[in-house]
C-alpha cells in the first residue's frame, strides 16, 4: 500500500520536474538502500512544502489579476493593513509545515547518519545475524581515488566492487586537499580530508555498474576524478578479488609516494597486496618515514610539555625533521 | 632566462614578463577589447573636458546620493564582467563532452568560476545593495546626508579598489583557482603557490574595509539622524531592512577579515592555521568563512525585501499589510542568520544531532520569510495594482523566489543534502534565490528610484522586454541544472564523459543567452531613456504616487535633500502628508550646514590598491612605501579642518523657487 503510494508520488514528482525524456534522475530511484531513503526524503519533503508553495503562487497570480488597477469591480481598501486572524494564519501555516518537516529531519538525520552502522539492508530486511560490513578504505589523491581492502589485502585505483546486500563501511581520508566521496546510486556523499577520517555506511541492493566521483572541487584534475562502483554477486566479487590478486603488484610505501604525485584521468589499476598499515600511515601523514605520524605527535602534545618527554628520553624535539629513517621500517 | 637580480626582485617581486598572458589568445583579445573601450572612454572624457567635472562633482563628492549612484554604476559595470564569466562557463559545459575538451583548459575554467562567484557577490550584489542603501536611506529618514560623509566616500573607493585588483588579475598573473570561498588546503601556499589566491585575499580585504565602514556609517545614520517623529516603528520598511543588513555587516565582516588574515599569514609567513601538518585544521576555515558567509546572503536579500515592500505598497496604492510583523520577521531573520552556518557543510562529518540542529534552525528562517511573502500578498489583496516595471519584477520575484526558498529548505534536510550537496541542484537553488530575489529586487529598485535620481523615468517598453527576457531566461537556464542535480551531476566540472547529459547543458546555455538579451535590453533601456529624457521627464518628484519621504523632494533632490527637516506622524510619512494637505514652506530659508568634498578617500583607496598589488606580487619595497604613504595620507587628512561649509540662504531660496515653479507647472 505504502509502496504504491510512494511510487505514485514519486512518479508525479518526476514527471513534474523532468518533462523531457532521456534522463535518469538517479537520486529519485537509487538502487542502494541508503540513497533510496534519501531520495524518498527529497520527494516527501518537497510534497510537504508544496502544500504551502502552490497556494502562494496561485494566490499571487490571482491577486495580481483580480486587483489590477483597470478592474474597477474589485474592492479597493487603501488603508486596510492589519488583520489579527490573518496574521496568525500567515505565521502559523509555515510553522506547522516546519514542525512536520523538522520532525522528519530529526529522525531521518539520525537514522541516515553516515557514521551509524546499518541495521537493515533494505526495507523490512534487517542485516542478517553475524554479517560484518565489508571495510573499504578510501583515499582521495590528486586526482584519482585509491581504495584499500584490508580484509582482502588488495588495493585498486578508480574502481571499487562490493557484494550486493552486504553492508559496506567506508573509511575515508585524503592526501592533500579536500574532496568529497560520492556514489549517487549508493548513498550520500561525505568529505574526504587530509589527516582526518570520515566514515560512510551503505549497501548496494542491485547488481550493476555505477558511477562515483569527487563532489568537491579539488584542483586542475578534478573533472577526471571519476571511478566505477561495481555491485556484484558474492561469487562475482570473489572472482573480482581473485583477479586483483592475480594481475597486480604490491602497493609499497614507495609506490604510494609515487602514486600520490598529481596526475589526471588515471586508468583503473589493481594491486595484489598492500604494505602493512599503509592506510594508517596515509591518515597520519607519515607514509614518508622521515615524518612523524600525526597520532604520535598528538599523543605527545596531549601528554604535556615537550621538553619533559625529552627528559624521559623520548627525543621528540627532533621528531619531524631528523627522525632516523629506520624508525618506521619494517 | 637568467635569474632576476636581488635589486629587481626587491622592486618587482615575482612579477616578470611571463605573468602577462601573451600566450592566452582569449585573454589577449579580452585585453585588446578592454583597452579599446577604455581608450574610447578616456578619450571622450578628455575631449569633452570632463575630468575636472568628474573629479569635483563625483570622485571627491561626499554627497550620499552621488556615492550611491557611483556604487550602482560600479555594480552594473562589474555585472557585465561577472556575466561574461557565466556565459563562458555555460559555453564550456555545453560543448565539453567525450572527445571534445571544450575551449577552456581546466586552469582557465577554474579561474572563471572562482571569479564569477567573487565578482557577483562582492562586486555586483554588494555595491548595488550598498548603493541603494546609500541613496535611499537618508532621503527616507529625512536626513541631509549620512552620519560620516567622508567615510562614505572612502568606503566607496575601497570597494572600487578591490574591484580594480580583481580586474587586474585578468591581465597580470592569474586569479584564484579555488572556488569563490577559497577553501584550504587547496588555497594554501602548498597547493596554490601562484598569485591567484593573493589577488583574492587582498581584493576582498580592501573591499571589506569599505563594506564594514559603510555598515557602521549607515547604522549611525539610521539610529541617530531620523527626522523628528520617526520612531523606530514608523521607519519605512526599506530603512528597517537596511538597518538589519548593516547590523549583519558590522557583525559578520570582521569574521571574514580575520579568517582571510589567518589564510594570508599561512601563505606569507608560514603559520599553520589551516595547513595539513603541524596542527593546522582546514575545517576551522570552513566554519569561520561560513559564519560570515551565511549572514552575507541575508545582507544581500534583506535590503531587496525592503525594496519589494516599498514597491508592492506603492504600486498597489495601499498601505503595506502587517508592518509590525514585517519588522519582526526582519529582525528574526537577522538573528537566526547567525545560527545556521553549518548547513553549508553537513557533509563534513558532524554528528547527527549537530546536523539536525542546524537543519532545523535553517528551516525556522523560512517561517518569517514565509510571513513576508504573505504580507506582500495581502498588500496586493484589495489593492489597485499598477503593473509598471518595478511591480512586474516584484510579481516575478514572488513566484520565482518561493521555488528557490522551497529547494533551499529541502537542502536543509541533512540526509537530502548528502545527495544534493555541491550538485547542480545546489547551484540552481542559490541562483534561484539570488537572481530571483536579489537581482530581481535590484532591477525593481533601479526602475523605481531612477526617476528620483535623474528626474526622468526609464523607458517602460525596454524595461518590460528586459524583465521578460530575464524571467524566462532564468527558468530556461536553471531548470536544467535542477534536473542535472537530481541526476547526480556535480558542480565545477569542466569536462564530462556522459554525452546523454549534453542536451541539458545546451538548454541551460540557451537560457543564459536569453538572460544576456535581458541585460542588453536594460542597456538599451538606459540609452533610450537618456535619449528621450524630455518626454520621460518627471517634474513632480513623485511619479509613482510614492508613500515615503524621498518622494517629497524634487527629482533629483537638491544637495541638501530637505530645506526644512520634515516632521513625521505616520510610517507612510509622505502619503500621510499628502492626505493631510501638506503645504510646502516657501519662505524662512536659512543657510544649510553641509560637509565639504575631499580627495582623501580616493587618495587613500588608491594607495591601498598599490599596497595590495605590491603584497600580491611580493614587491616588498613598494609594500613598505605604499603602506607608509597610506598612514601619512590618513594623518594629513586629520589636519584638514576645512571640512564643512554653508549653502547660503539665497542659494537655498533660488533652488526652492525653481522647485515651486516646477510644481506649479505640474499642477496646471
Amino acid at each position: 500500500m505504502t509502496t504504491v503510494k510512494t511510487s505514485c508520488r514519486h512518479w508525479l514528482l518526476s514527471s513534474m520536474l523532468l518533462p523531457l525524456a532521456g534522463c535518469n534522475p538517479i537520486l529519485l530511484n537509487a538502487p542502494g538502500d541508503v540513497a533510496a531513503q534519501q531520495g524518498k526524503l527529497i520527494v516527501d519533503s518537497t510534497f510537504l512544502m508544496l502544500l504551502i508553495i502552490v497556494p502562494v503562487i496561485a494566490l499571487t497570480l490571482l491577486f495580481a489579476w483580480r486587483y489590477r488597477a483597470s478592474n474597477r469591480e474589485a474592492i479597493y481598501k487603501p488603508d486596510w493593513d492589519h488583520s489579527t486572524q490573518l496574521e496568525l494564519i500567515i505565521w502559523a501555516a509555515p510553522l506547522v509545515i516546519i514542525i512536520a518537516l523538522g520532525a522528519m529531519t530529526w529522525i531521518s538525520t539520525h537514522t541516515l547518519d553516515p557514521y551509524r552502522p546499518l541495521d537493515r539492508i533494505a526495507a523490512n530486511k534487517p542485516v542478517p545475524e553475524g554479517v560484518k560490513p565489508l571495510v573499504i578504505e578510501v583515499v582521495a589523491l590528486d586526482w584519482k581515488w585509491l581504495f584499500l581492502y584490508p580484509e582482502q589485502n588488495i588495493a585498486t585505483i578508480n574502481e571499487i566492487a562490493a557484494p550486493v546486500d552486504r553492508p559496506i563501511q567506508f573509511k575515508i581520508t585524503a592526501s592533500t586537499v579536500m574532496n568529497s566521496f560520492y556514489i549517487p546510486a549508493l548513498a550520500g556523499q561525505i568529505y574526504a580530508m587530509p589527516g582526518m577520517e570520515t566514515q560512510l555506511h551503505a549497501v548496494m541492493n542491485t547488481a550493476g555498474d555505477y558511477e562515483g566521483f569527487s563532489a568537491n572541487y579539488s584542483g586542475a584534475g578534478f573533472s577526471g576524478m571519476r571511478f566505477r562502483f561495481h555491485g556484484l554477486s558474492d561469487a562475482d566479487f570473489d572472482a573480482w578479488v581473485a583477479k586483483s590478486r592475480a594481475d597486480g603488484n604490491t602497493l609499497s610505501r614507495a609506490d604510494y609516494l609515487q602514486l600520490e604525485q598529481p596526475s589526471s584521468n588515471e586508468a583503473v589499476k589493481h594491486y595484489a597486496s598492500v604494505a602493512p598499515d599503509l592506510y594508517k600511515a596515509i591518515l597520519n601523514r607519515c607514509v614518508d618515514t622521515s615524518k612523524m605520524c600525526m597520532n604520535e605527535m598528538m599523543a605527545i602534545d596531549a601528554g604535556g610539555k615537550g621538553p619533559k618527554h625529552a627528559e624521559h628520553g623520548e627525543g621528540n624535539e627532533h621528531a619531524y625533521d631528523t627522525a632516523p629513517p629506520e624508525h618506521h621500517h619494517h | 632566462m637568467s635569474e632576476p637580480s636581488d635589486l629587481a626582485k626587491l622592486i618587482f617581486g615575482r612579477l616578470t614578463w611571463e605573468a602577462i598572458p601573451f600566450h592566452e589568445p582569449i585573454l589577449l583579445w579580452t585585453f585588446v577589447v578592454v583597452a579599446l573601450v577604455g581608450g574610447v572612454v578616456v578619450g571622450a572624457v578628455t575631449k569633452y573636458k570632463l575630468w575636472g567635472y568628474l573629479w569635483r562633482e563625483w570622485f571627491t563628492s561626499i554627497d550620499h546620493k552621488k556615492i550611491g549612484i557611483m556604487y550602482i554604476v560600479l555594480g552594473l559595470v562589474m555585472l557585465l564582467r561577472g556575466f561574461t564569466d557565466a556565459i563562458m562557463m555555460r559555453l564550456q559545459q555545453a560543448m565539453a563532452f567525450g572527445d571534445n575538451v571544450g575551449y577552456l583548459p581546466p586552469e582557465h575554467y577554474d579561474q572563471i568560476f572562482t571569479a564569477h562567484g567573487v565578482i557577483m557577490i562582492f562586486f555586483v550584489a554588494m555595491p548595488l545593495v550598498t548603493g541603494f542603501m546609500n541613496y535611499v536611506v537618508p532621503l527616507q529618514i529625512g536626513a541631509r546626508d549620512v552620519a560620516f560623509p567622508f567615510l562614505n566616500n572612502f568606503s566607496f573607493w575601497m570597494t572600487t579598489s578591490g574591484a580594480v585588483l580583481v580586474m587586474m588579475s585578468l591581465f597580470m598573473g592569474e586569479f584564484a583557482k579555488t572556488g569563490w570561498l577559497a577553501y584550504p588546503p587547496l588555497s594554501g601556499i602548498a597547493y596554490s603557490p601562484g598569485v591567484g589566491v593573493d589577488y583574492y585575499i587582498w581584493s576582498l580585504q580592501i573591499a571589506g574595509i569599505g563594506t564594514l565602514l559603510s555598515g557602521i556609517n549607515l547604522i549611525a545614520t539610521i539610529v541617530k539622524m531620523r527626522a523628528p517623529g520617526m520612531t523606530m516603528m514608523k521607519m519605512p520598511i526599506f530603512t528597517w531592512t537596511s538597518l538589519c543588513t548593516n547590523v549583519l555587516i558590522v557583525a559578520a565582516f570582521p569574521v571574514l577579515t580575520a579568517v582571510l588574515a589567518l589564510l594570508a599569514l599561512d601563505r606569507y609567513t608560514g603559520t599553520n592555521f589551516f595547513t595539513n601538518d603541524l596542527g593546522g585544521n582546514a575545517m576551522m576555515y570552513v566554519n569561520l568563512i561560513w559564519i560570515w558567509g551565511h549572514p552575507e546572503v541575508y545582507i544581500l536579500i534583506l535590503p531587496v525585501f525592503g525594496i519589494f515592500s516599498e514597491v508592492v505598497s506603492t504600486f498597489s496604492s495601499k498601505r503595506l499589510f502587517g508592518y509590525a510583523s514585517m519588522v519582526y520577521a526582519t529582525v528574526v531573520i537577522t538573528i537566526l542568520s547567525y545560527l545556521v552556518w553549518l548547513h553549508h557543510f553537513f557533509t563534513m562529518g558532524s554528528g547527527a544531532s549537530v546536523n539536525s540542529f542546524f537543519g532545523i534552525t535553517t528551516m525556522i528562517i523560512s517561517i518569517p520569510t514565509g510571513a513576508k511573502i504573505f504580507n506582500w500578498l495581502f498588500t496586493m489583496y484589495h489593492g489597485r495594482i499598477r503593473f509598471d516595471v518595478p511591480m512586474l519584477w516584484t510579481v516575478g520575484f514572488m513566484i520565482t523566489f518561493v521555488i528557490g526558498g522551497m529547494t533551499g529548505v529541502l537542502l536543509a534536510v541533512p540526509p537530502a543534502d548528502f545527495v544534493l550537496h555541491n550538485s547542480l541542484f545546489l547551484i540552481a537553488h542559490f541562483h534561484n534565490v539570488i537572481i530571483g530575489g536579489v537581482v530581481f529586487g535590484l532591477m525593481a529598485g533601479i526602475n523605481y528610484w531612477f526617476p528620483k535620481a535623474f528626474g526622468f523615468r526609464l523607458d517602460p517598453v525596454w524595461g518590460k522586454r528586459s524583465f521578460w527576457f530575464w524571467l524566462i531566461g532564468f527558468w530556461v537556464a536553471f531548470t536544467p541544472l535542477y534536473v542535472l542535480g537530481l541526476m547526480g551531476v556535480t558542480r565545477r566540472v569542466s569536462h564530462f564523459q556522459d554525452s546523454s547529459l549534453q542536451i541539458w547543458f545546451q538548454i541551460a546555455a540557451f537560457g543564459a543567452v536569453l538572460i544576456a538579451i535581458g541585460i542588453v535590453c536594460m542597456l538599451i533601456q538606459f540609452y533610450v531613456s537618456i535619449r528621450d529624457r524630455h518626454a520621460l521627464r518627471d517634474e513632480s518628484g513623485d511619479p509613482w504616487g510614492g508613500r515615503t519621504l524621498e518622494w517629497s523632494t524634487s527629482s533629483p533632490p537638491p544637495a541638501y535633500n530637505f530645506a526644512f527637516t520634515p516632521i513625521v506622524h505616520d510610517n507612510d510619512a509622505w502619503h500621510d502628508m499628502k492626505q493631510r494637505g501638506y503645504e510646502r514652506p516657501l519662505q524662512g530659508f536659512k543657510p544649510i550646514h553641509m560637509p565639504k568634498n575631499t580627495a582623501a578617500g580616493i587618495v587613500l583607496a588608491g594607495l591601498s590598491s598599490v599596497c595590495g598589488f605590491a603584497l600580491i606580487w611580493h614587491m616588498w619595497l613598494l609594500v613598505g612605501l605604499s603602506f607608509a604613504a597610506v598612514l601619512v595620507a590618513a594623518i594629513v587628512h586629520t589636519f584638514n579642518y576645512k571640512r564643512d561649509f554653508h549653502i547660503p540662504a539665497d542659494e537655498v531660496v533660488r533652488t526652492e523657487e525653481t522647485r515651486t515653479q516646477q510644481l506649479a507647472a505640474v499642477h496646471v
